[in-house]
Order: structure tokens, then C-alpha cells, then sequence
């Protein structure tokens, strides 16, 4: 097998980059970060993968349907909370009304939509990545 | 309280929409569910254009933050009657779609074109209905980003150039109006719209404002295609799918003037404009659109373009309007806004039908088909005297109150141009009916057919509300009027 240093090194990497995205997101209410870097981070780990084990390897993965599926799922998560808001009796988007103190609901509030940035960072990340490594396989 | 809450679902219905529709497994899915949404949306925009009206300003806190710290939605006369168009319009328009975009559209990109027009629907309908200038750049991308998307996907080859150059000249117009609204941002501390108006007339002296206010101008002139800055359009409106052509003619530059007469007379004071030149400024680029696009009109061999051309004229009698800056002006202004959506939506939906029978708009190849198409040519007939400004039509309505503007003014030149302008507009039309009915017919098209219903029955929709809205302007100029006294009024 070629590259035996790049797999291995990459094999011991991906697991940590995962992990740092995790933290950035759902640290990202006290300290710096949010959906938006945790999504690219997310991604960087699954193009690593991508570029070090081939573009079929990555593709086994996660799909490019089941991405899209999650940039959708995304923007829903976002705009579901805004919509929650309102059927619990607040304007749009206003998390105080999610928990019973206006802390939490606004803590409650911001780590949800983040997750929906995340996610939807994250898989259009990858469907760009994948998109343009396929246009030479064709 | 009802009533707050659905001028904010008119924003987030179709945005919500547009990720749903995308994970749809097929075209008809996509177009349904479309299609429902913008009938809800026109509904409801039809209901705030109501209780605007009846009940005064509606203000709504976007996540509760109070004005002018969080975003404000506001919707007055002037944004609920956008509104109305820009809705009614998508309502109109999605019946057309079905078919024409099923020829037109692979089976498989389908569910992703409807998501991106409804992201350019939702887009501008949030310009419209936002009351934070900044809100307005956001969501002036989501629909230019759309935008871009949708007329790439157009059948030639040369909808991807055309794409590409609405793109670098939408950024360039997008990047102009954020470095303007970043410089007003440095001297008030504020992106509410009202709080501008308020927080402005202090440091209305300073150069930093003058310079926003030219980066503004600029930005949004490129959006809406103010000759010399159109360069853009007749590529875009030429090559985009029929469907979007119909759409963006019909909205997309409306909402774009809408920026300007709100940055132009609400948020900046009183006076301020007729101070500058930019009064001037749109006359005499008004008056050189409407004469210049015209003539580039007449000599135009496909008929999307000859019409795309057009369409920099009738902004240019908008720009003339605006450049009066009296009360009339804008009434007239703001009514020929919603009867050229009528009129263009029209035309365009009226020339797609057959480009839906024959696969071209190319004029050379339209000869005698309005013989084997009657309605569609009538439809054509009537539009375009609506777009020459014949007594009986919407078109008339407009130029009647843009002539009287002018005279009030005593420019006799601008009244001279507007005739002219018609005049070259007759020229254009009857150029596109010479061939449609006069020239024979070519030997293969013998087999040729009427449109179908689903596209006859949304263009005779428009065709006759031309002809309504020709009859009754109580609706149209009462509703201006009452438009421009929310735009020029002073804030409370």
C-alpha cells in the first residue's frame, strides 16, 4: 500500500478534528465559535478522508443525497425554532419563550439554531468538495 | 396581534419552503408544493395591503429585540403594495411554470429550480418587507444568488456568460450599497431605517454621508438597470428560462426601485435629493434610457431581447419620475412600477408561449404565427398597447400621471421624450405584430398549434388586468398616493 505515512497519520488525525468541531460548536455560547466554523471543521475531517483514501472511500461514507438532505435538514432546524417561537407565543425567533428563565430559553434557543448552521455548513461544504473532485471522474 | 405575525410568515413561508422543495424526488412534487405557498403568500400580502391601509404602520421586533437595536420588520403603504406585486406576480406565475419548465428543465434539476425561486421569491419579499437597511443588503444576495442560479440554467449555452456577468455586476451593485450603508453606519450608529431618518438631518453636511449616499445610489442604480448600468439585463432576460424572465421583469427591478425611493426619500431628509444632483441625475439618465433603449429596441431580431430592451426604457420614465421628486412624479413612479409588472409579465408570458410551440423567440422564425396561435397574439396586441400607452390600458394610467408630473414642472422636454417614447414603442410592438400576423407563413410550421390552456389562461390573467387596471384606477393611484405620503411624511 502507497502512502503508508499519510494513512496512518491521517487515521490518527480525523477523530481529533471531529472532536474540535464538536467542541467549537457547542462551546461557541461562551467562547469563540459557532455553527458556521464547526461546519467547516466538520467538513475539513471528511475531506481529509477524501483526499487521502480516494473519493469512492468518502463517498461510502455519507452520499451526496444523504448531504443534501442535510443542508435542507439544516435551514429546517433554523427556521423551525424561529417558527416554535411564535406558536409559543413570542416573535419570531425570540428564544426567551423556549425554557421557563429567559437565560435558558435564550441558551436553549442559540444552541439549536447553531446546530442547524452547523449542519448545513458541513454538508455544503462537502457537496462543493464533492462536486468538483467528481468533475475529473466523468 | 394575528396580523404581525403573518407579515413576518410572508418572509419565512417560501424560505422555509425552498429547502423542502429541494429534497422533493420529482418536479410535479416541487411545483405543487410551490405553488400552494405562493398562493398562501399572495393571500396574506393581499390581507396586510388591507390593514395597512385601513389600520396604519405595522411594526414587528424580529426575535423580540425592540427597534432600533434588534430588526425591525415595517410595513407601510409603500412595502405592502411591493409586496402585493411581487406576490401576485409568483402567484401568477407558478401556473405558467408547470409546463413551460417541464420543456424547458431537465426532469432532475426541477425540484432544485423551485427551491431556488422560492429563495429569490422569499428574498424579495424580505427586501420589502424589512425595516433594517442592512436586513435589505441580506436579503437582496439570498435573491440575487438565486437569481444568478436560475438564469444559468436557461437552454443555451450563453445563459451561463449571461449569468456570470449579471453576477459581477450584482456584486459590484450589492458591494457599493454595503459600503454606503457602512458609511451612514459611521456617523449615526444605526441601521434602522426610521432611526436613520431621524438620527440623518444632524450630519447631513458631513462629506462621509454625501459619499454613502453616492455608493448607495450607484449600488442600487445597477440593480435596477438605470441606463448606462444595464448592461446586464437584456443578457440576463434573453437566455434565463421563460419562466424567470417573466418573474424577474415583473419583480425583480420593481423591488430594486423600491430601495431607491425609500433610501431617496424616507430615510434621507427632505430636500436632500432636489439639493443634489442626483434629481438631475435620473432625469437626464431617464430621458437617454427611455430614448436610447428604444431605439436599441427596434433593432433587436429575438423578440425576448427586443422586450428585455424595452424594459431599460420603462425604468428610464420610472427614473424620470423620481428624478421630478415631486408628489406626482413618484405617484406616477410608483403606479407605472406595478402596470409595467402587468404589462411585462404579459409580453414575456405571451412570447414564451411560443417559444414553447416553436423552441425560439428568434423573429425570423415568427412569421404569420399569429394566425396559428390567435390568443397568444391577441394577448401580444393587447399588452403592447398597454405598453405604448394607448387610452384604455394600464400603460395609458402611467404616462398620463408621468405627463402631468412633467407639465407640472414645465418640462416640456421630459413631456416631448415621453411621447417620443411611445412613439418608438409603437415601432417596436408593431415590428413584433408585422411578423406575427403579416409576413406568410414558413411551410414547416403548418402543424404548429394554440398554447395550451395552463400557459393561456395566467398571460390572459395579466392581459385583462392591464385592461382593468386601464378602466379603475381608483385601486393603483389611490393606493400611490397614499404610498408616497408614507415615503416623503416625516417620521414619527
Amino acid at each position: 500500500m502507497p502512502n503508508l505515512i499519510l494513512r496512518v497519520v491521517s487515521k490518527i488525525l480525523i477523530p481529533p478534528i471531529i472532536i474540535f468541531a464538536l467542541y467549537v460548536q457547542f462551546h461557541g455560547d461562551f467562547g469563540p465559535g459557532g455553527g458556521f466554523q464547526a461546519g467547516v471543521i466538520f467538513s475539513a475531517a471528511f475531506i481529509l478522508y477524501a483526499l487521502v483514501f480516494g473519493l469512492d472511500a468518502a463517498e461510502n461514507v455519507i452520499s451526496t443525497s444523504v448531504l443534501r438532505f442535510l443542508a435542507s435538514l439544516g435551514v429546517l432546524i433554523y427556521a423551525g425554532v424561529g417558527i416554535a417561537t411564535v406558536f409559543l407565543g413570542g416573535n419570531y425567533l425570540e428564544y426567551t419563550v423556549l425554557a421557563s428563565t429567559q437565560v435558558a430559553g435564550q441558551h436553549l434557543g442559540i444552541l439549536l439554531v447553531e446546530l442547524g448552521v452547523g449542519i448545513t455548513v458541513f454538508s455544503v461544504m462537502l457537496l462543493i468538495f464533492f462536486t468538483f473532485a467528481a468533475k475529473g471522474r466523468a | 396581534m394575528m396580523q404581525e405575525h403573518l407579515s413576518i410568515f410572508l418572509v419565512i413561508l417560501p424560505l422555509v419552503a425552498a429547502p423542502i422543495v429541494a429534497i422533493m424526488p420529482r418536479g410535479r412534487y416541487a411545483w405543487a408544493f410551490s405553488f400552494v405557498v405562493a398562493m398562501v403568500c399572495a393571500v396574506i400580502a393581499g390581507q396586510q395591503l388591507w390593514s395597512v391601509t385601513h389600520h396604519g404602520v405595522i411594526s414587528y421586533a424580529l426575535g423580540g429585540w425592540a427597534p432600533p437595536w434588534g430588526i425591525e420588520y415595517r410595513i407601510d403603504s409603500v412595502n405592502a403594495f411591493i409586496a402585493v406585486i411581487i406576490a401576485g406576480i409568483a402567484a401568477i406565475t407558478l401556473p405558467y411554470a408547470l409546463l413551460s419548465v417541464e420543456k424547458e428543465i431537465p426532469e432532475h434539476k426541477q425540484p432544485l429550480f423551485y427551491s431556488a425561486f422560492l429563495l429569490c421569491f422569499a428574498g424579495l419579499l424580505g427586501i420589502t418587507q424589512t425595516g433594517d437597511i442592512f436586513n435589505v443588503f441580506v436579503f437582496l444576495e439570498i435573491s440575487s444568488l438565486s437569481t444568478y442560479a436560475l438564469i444559468s440554467m436557461g437552454q443555451k449555452r450563453q445563459a451561463l456568460t449571461s449569468a456570470y456577468q449579471y453576477l459581477i455586476m450584482g456584486t459590484l451593485g450589492a458591494t457599493f450599497f454595503l459600503i454606503g450603508v457602512g458609511l451612514l453606519y459611521s456617523q449615526t450608529g444605526t441601521l434602522n431605517m426610521m432611526d436613520l431618518a431621524k438620527l440623518l438631518p444632524d450630519v447631513v453636511g458631513l462629506k462621509t454621508v454625501h459619499t454613502g449616499f453616492a455608493f448607495i445610489l450607484i449600488g442600487i442604480a445597477l440593480k435596477l438597470a438605470l441606463f448606462p448600468l444595464h448592461l446586464w439585463l437584456p443578457n440576463a432576460y434573453t437566455y434565463a428560462p421563460t419562466v424567470i424572465t417573466v418573474f424577474l421583469a415583473a419583480t425583480a427591478t420593481k423591488v430594486a426601485v423600491y430601495v431607491m425611493l425609500r433610501i431617496l426619500f424616507t430615510i434621507f431628509p427632505d430636500g436632500f435629493v432636489a439639493a443634489s444632483p442626483a434629481g438631475d441625475l435620473f432625469i437626464i439618465l431617464g430621458i437617454a434610457g427611455v430614448i436610447i433603449a428604444s431605439v436599441y429596441a427596434i433593432y433587436q431580431t429575438n423578440v425576448k431581447r427586443l422586450l428585455a430592451y424595452s424594459s431599460v426604457a420603462q425604468i428610464g420614465y420610472i427614473a424620470l419620475g423620481i428624478g421630478f421628486a415631486t408628489s406626482l412624479g413618484l405617484t406616477a413612479s410608483i403606479v407605472h412600477l406595478f402596470n409595467h409588472a402587468l404589462m411585462k409579465g404579459a409580453l414575456f408570458m405571451a412570447v414564451g408561449a411560443i417559444i414553447y410551440r416553436i423552441g425560439t423567440s428568434h423573429i425570423s422564425e415568427l412569421n404569420g404565427l399569429g394566425r396559428k396561435m390567435p390568443w397568444t397574439f391577441a394577448a401580444i396586441i393587447i399588452a403592447g398597447l398597454s405598453l405604448i400607452g394607448v387610452p384604455g390600458t394600464a400603460g395609458f394610467i402611467s404616462k398620463w400621471y408621468l405627463v402631468l408630473a412633467a407639465l407640472e414642472q414645465q418640462a416640456w422636454f421630459a413631456v416631448a421624450i415621453i411621447l417620443l417614447g411611445s412613439l418608438l414603442a409603437v415601432i417596436y410592438i408593431g415590428k413584433i405584430v408585422e411578423t406575427l400576423y403579416f409576413k406568410p407563413a414558413k411551410e414547416k410550421q403548418t402543424t404548429i398549434q394554440e398554447a395550451p390552456i395552463l400557459l393561456l389562461a395566467p398571460t390572459w390573467l395579466l392581459v385583462i388586468a392591464n385592461i382593468y387596471f386601464g378602466l379603475n384606477t381608483e385601486l393603483t393611484v389611490g393606493i400611490a398616493e397614499q404610498a408616497v405620503q408614507a415615503l416623503v411624511g416625516t417620521p414619527k
